[in-house]
């Protein structure tokens, strides 16, 4: 579909589009991608974001290994993966178009800084040749753009220094992609005027920038047409875009507030689950108590003390931390206190891949602690749904007494997508006994779910000593007994598994019985959704599901792997699940593994459901 | 801790446990938990309010012994639970029990910035300078050369000075006394549990069976008097048998004088003032200790005002919400670029 515009120029209207912005860490990358994202995601396109950046502050200028990016996928129907390959890229210099060129489609766009394609620059880049003066770029489409010359001239009446002019250019290549996106430059402009009040000089050189890479997009004839993505069609209500981690944060405060119960967490900087920290931190007028603690440990214990306290009780932290974390876990659960421990997984094994996604905690969350020490372990599958997991996870906390792993990943935690806001009345409160009454009370006694009563200090009458040591079951006592020590043991495991009489059933999607199944958990249903739904459209036959909750598994479980022939299971690691189901329902699982510190690659999962079915396209 | 209230009905018994105590027969624990238990009912804090919060060692069964809410934690981490602890419920008077390993070593961390952070918890530090509950290990409270089953040739580690220590993490209550001196101890314990603030209180504990002896020197009658100066407020450091030494300052360093020498009188002597601003008089007492020509003093080095980590965060709390007001989640959920869907 195509239109023509006064000025001669075509719009032509796609259904999704894939951009990445790539350039120095400290070019803006993530802020413009951030902005490009919430206009459009305003604008009424569904959309995911990947945040792809190094774990340097600010690597060497124009190196490959400095490179920031920032990846965006929208559209006009549901958009469930932040898209494997980038119809149109972003280059701020020659090292960004060197390391994100490879994945562009053919025929895709490059819009390039060609001002930074200096000799330096090339060198840094380890380009023999220009590639903008070669051919080696000739399967592309290439808009060469003096950005740093017409900035440097469109900011000269800003009273900016020199460095503050250069460090426009971001707003230049955003505002020519929001005309060839035909997006409106309102929304941030109006978040620039928010963000530097009282900043004038600041104000006018990003407004200037803005509107020059627009006014040059409309007015040289280097672009002969642009392009408009419709409206997705989403499920009526008010929405707003939402990262992980902030899903995460809010998540807790509304467990909070439907618990009735003070917030407090207790937190050590780790990339990428600071940010969590930093939302939880602003809330104070919520009562929300945050303690950035000395270390890791410090982190899980004082969450210990709080949840002793009579508080939900959280600690935040990623793979390295949830090492560092083991043995209070363990203090935890032989507490039987309530607790949350948010894992937001990174690529490891030691300091691994600080700012990339894995899915490799897997097993650790499930085994990674002395003696036999079951906890509960909830996942989330998309930036949104870290503000429903949170809360769930807060649920099983406090019902059960016990604590539990919620693991994200740095994929949808710092990725974004749009989210359809639930009104506070939607959500269902979280019901909590602090027992007050002295009558019969005994520290371990047990409720129907095999939970002992939460008995807090400060409470008359109900004094009562906890610890690591074993207990005597009801009374609390230390006990070294051996036949005690074999039923507590069983029983904080039937504690977890009792948690399968209110988890949700295992939906599947597609046929409920057939050949192949791709049952993946976590943050890789948006890569499995659409692997799944382009294998469909190229006829196969496959389902699909996705697992939240993992230890205990949904009740149906076993009923639904036995439905079919073949499960896949993709995996962002080297089959964690895998093993865990084989130990628990001896399937013979297909394993799906890739650890490229990215989400999972559509295609790739669509051409292993091929293989599996063995090429059969109906 | 709740302001004083009418508790005058506690007794010393109303904070025994009904387990029995498991230390060794003659351990210096048994006293410190005696004094405790005497010394609690006279805080005006309700019975309820008091927790115990320990890590690992044998000073850290003392919870299961107290008729108080209690918690036995993991090694070294008892100042970070009490922390959290603290924080969430600023009304409880909490209390740590540890010991030289699990506060001095592998918590060392956590102590540290307990004092840094000044919350309102209670220290109480059993030190024996040795491992015990792992049967005689050297400790980082041993002195240099000493022979147990880990340095059967002697350990070439140099001691901490947990004082010393204390003080350099701003810690706003610091004192030490001895298990054999009920009074005294007593007397620390009262003034520590009155103390807003991290209140670090070591403890010279005799472990009979893995270091027995260790403060013999300190706590015999004969040789008390000339090895011990008892830190008292406004008085000038006075020891000996007829209180006739005491300690002058000279240049930047503690000297012992003999007043019966015709030269130096009562007015020479260095005056105790445990609210000094400054840390450097609490210093030179602490490094007093096991100084061959000084007495080792006891009592409270040092005790100053400041605000506290958890009425921080209260503050901190009350203001933003003052000027925010109490947070809602209904506009929390929708605040920020909202757009509509219809």
């Amino acid at each position: 579909m195509a239109e023509e515009e006064k000025n001669g120029k075509v719009v032509e209207e796609l259904n999704d589009v894939t951009v990445m912005f790539a350039g120095d860490s400290g070019d803006g990358m993530q802020l413009t991608g951030t902005q490009f994202s919430d206009t459009t995601a305003y604008l009424g396109n569904d959309l995911i974001t990947l945040p792809d950046y190094p774990s340097e502050i600010r690597a060497p200028l124009g190196t490959l290994y400095g490179v920031s990016g920032f990846q965006l996928h929208f559209g006009s129907s549901n958009v469930f993966t932040p898209g494997d390959n980038p119809d149109v890229l972003v280059a701020m210099n020659p090292a960004a178009l060197k390391v994100n060129v490879k994945n562009l489609k053919r025929q895709g766009i490059i819009i390039c800084n060609s001002d930074a394609f200096d000799a330096k620059n090339l060198k840094l880049a380890k380009y023999e040749v220009n590639p903008l003066e070669d051919d080696s770029l000739s399967e592309f489409k290439v808009f060469p753009v003096p950005i740093n010359s017409l900035v440097v001239s469109a900011l000269k009446d800003c009273g900016l220094k020199p460095k503050d002019v250069a460090r426009s250019k971001n707003f230049f290549a955003l505002g020519l992609m929001y005309w060839l996106f035909n997006e409106p430059l309102e929304p941030t402009l109006e978040w620039v005027k928010q963000k530097f009040i009282k900043k004038e000089d600041i104000i006018c050189g990003n407004e200037k920038a803005l509107k020059s890479g627009y006014y040059y997009g409309e007015n040289t004839q280097l672009f002969a047409s642009r392009y408009k993505v419709a409206k997705a069609k989403l499920p009526k209500g008010t929405y707003k875009s939402i990262s992980g981690n902030e899903a995460t944060a809010i998540g807790l405060i509304a467990a909070s507030k439907l618990s009735g119960l003070q917030l407090f967490l207790g937190s050590y900087p780790i990339t990428p689950a600071t940010d969590i920290l930093h939302h939880l931190s602003k809330y104070k007028n919520f009562g929300v108590k945050t303690l950035q603690a000395e270390d890791e440990i410090a982190g899980i214990t004082s969450a210990i003390g709080a949840s002793f306290g009579g508080s939900l009780a959280i600690t935040t932290t990623s793979g390295p931390g949830l090492a560092l974390k083991t043995e209070a876990t363990g203090l935890a659960l032989m507490l039987e206190l309530p607790l949350v421990i948010v894992n937001v997984q990174r690529g490891g094994p030691s300091t691994g891949l600080p700012t990339k996604t894995e899915q490799s905690d897997l097993l650790q969350a499930m085994y990674g602690r002395s003696g036999e020490s079951p906890v509960a372990v909830v996942a989330a599958t998309s930036p949104s749904d870290c503000f429903y997991m949170a809360i769930e996870a807060s649920r099983l906390a406090l019902k059960y007494m016990v604590p539990v792993i919620l693991l994200t990943d740095g994929y949808i935690a710092n990725g974004a997508e749009p989210w359809r806001i639930p009104h506070v009345n939607e959500l269902e409160k979280i019901e909590v006994t602090q027992r007050t009454n002295p009558e019969n009370f005994h520290p371990y006694d047990r409720d129907d779910n095999l939970a002992r009563p939460w008995a807090v200090p400060g409470t008359p009458g109900l004094e009562h000593r906890i610890g690591g040591l074993e207990k005597d079951n009801i009374s609390g006592a230390v006990s070294h007994d051996p036949e005690n020590h074999d039923a507590m043991v069983r029983i904080r495991a039937q504690k977890i598994q009792n948690m399968q009489n209110i988890i949700p059933d295992l939906v599947v999607d597609g046929d409920q019985e057939g050949e192949v199944l791709v049952l993946g958990w976590g943050g890789t249903m948006g890569s499995i959704i659409e692997a799944v739904n382009d294998a469909r459209k190229k006829g196969m036959k496959v389902s699909r599901a996705q697992l939240k909750y993992i230890n205990p598994f949904p009740k149906n479980l076993g009923e639904v792997l036995s439905k079919f022939e073949k499960v896949i299971v993709p995996e962002n690691n080297m089959g964690q699940l895998a093993k865990i189901l084989r130990d628990q329902f001896l399937v013979p699982v297909i394993q799906f593994n890739k650890m490229r510190g990215l989400p999972l690659k559509t295609f790739e999962i669509t051409e292993k459901i091929a293989e599996v079915l063995g090429g059969k396209n109906d | 801790m709740t302001d004083k209230i009418d508790v005058t009905e506690l007794k010393a018994k109303d904070f025994q446990s009904d387990q029995d105590v498991r230390w060794c027969p003659g351990c210096g624990d048994y006293s410190v938990l005696a004094q405790v238990q005497k010394v609690f009912p006279k805080l005006g804090v309700k019975k309820e309010d008091f927790v115990w919060i320990a890590g690992i060692g044998c000073s850290s069964r003392f919870p299961y012994y107290m008729d108080t809410y209690g918690m036995h934690g993991i090694h070294g981490r008892a100042p970070a639970i009490a922390t959290g602890l603290k924080v969430a419920h600023p009304e409880l008077s909490v209390w740590v029990s540890t010991g030289d390993g699990d506060l001095m070593s592998i918590g060392g961390n956590h102590f540290i910035h307990a004092c840094r952070k000044n919350i309102d918890i209670k220290i109480i530090l059993f030190n024996n300078q040795i491992y015990g509950l792992t049967k005689g290990q050297y400790s980082p409270t041993s002195e240099k050369g000493k022979v147990t089953k880990s340095s059967p040739f002697g350990s070439i580690d140099y001691p901490f000075n947990p004082t010393s220590l204390a003080l350099g993490s701003e810690a706003t209550f610091v004192a030490r006394t001895l298990d054999r001196d009920t009074k005294h101890l007593q007397e620390m314990l009262r003034r520590a549990g009155e103390h807003k603030g991290t209140a670090f209180l070591e403890v010279y504990q005799n472990c009979v069976i893995f270091n027995d002896g260790a403060y013999t020197d300190y706590t015999d009658k004969e040789t008390k008097p000339d090895t011990i100066v008892v830190l008292e407020q406004g008085e000038p450091l006075l020891f000996g048998k007829n209180f006739d030494k005491g300690i002058k300052i000279e240049g930047f360093n503690p000297v012992v004088v003999d007043l019966n020498d015709g030269v130096h009188s009562i007015d020479d002597l260095l005056v105790h003032d445990e609210n000094d601003e400054s840390p450097v008089r609490a210093f030179i007492y602490s490094h007093m200790t096991d100084h061959p020509n000084l007495p080792t003093p006891i009592g409270v080095f040092r005790q100053i005002r400041r605000q506290t980590y958890d009425e921080a965060v209260v503050e901190q709390i009350d203001a933003v919400t003052a000027k925010k007001g109490e947070g809602d989640l209904e506009s929390l959920l929708f605040s920020g670029n909202t757009w509509e869907v219809e």
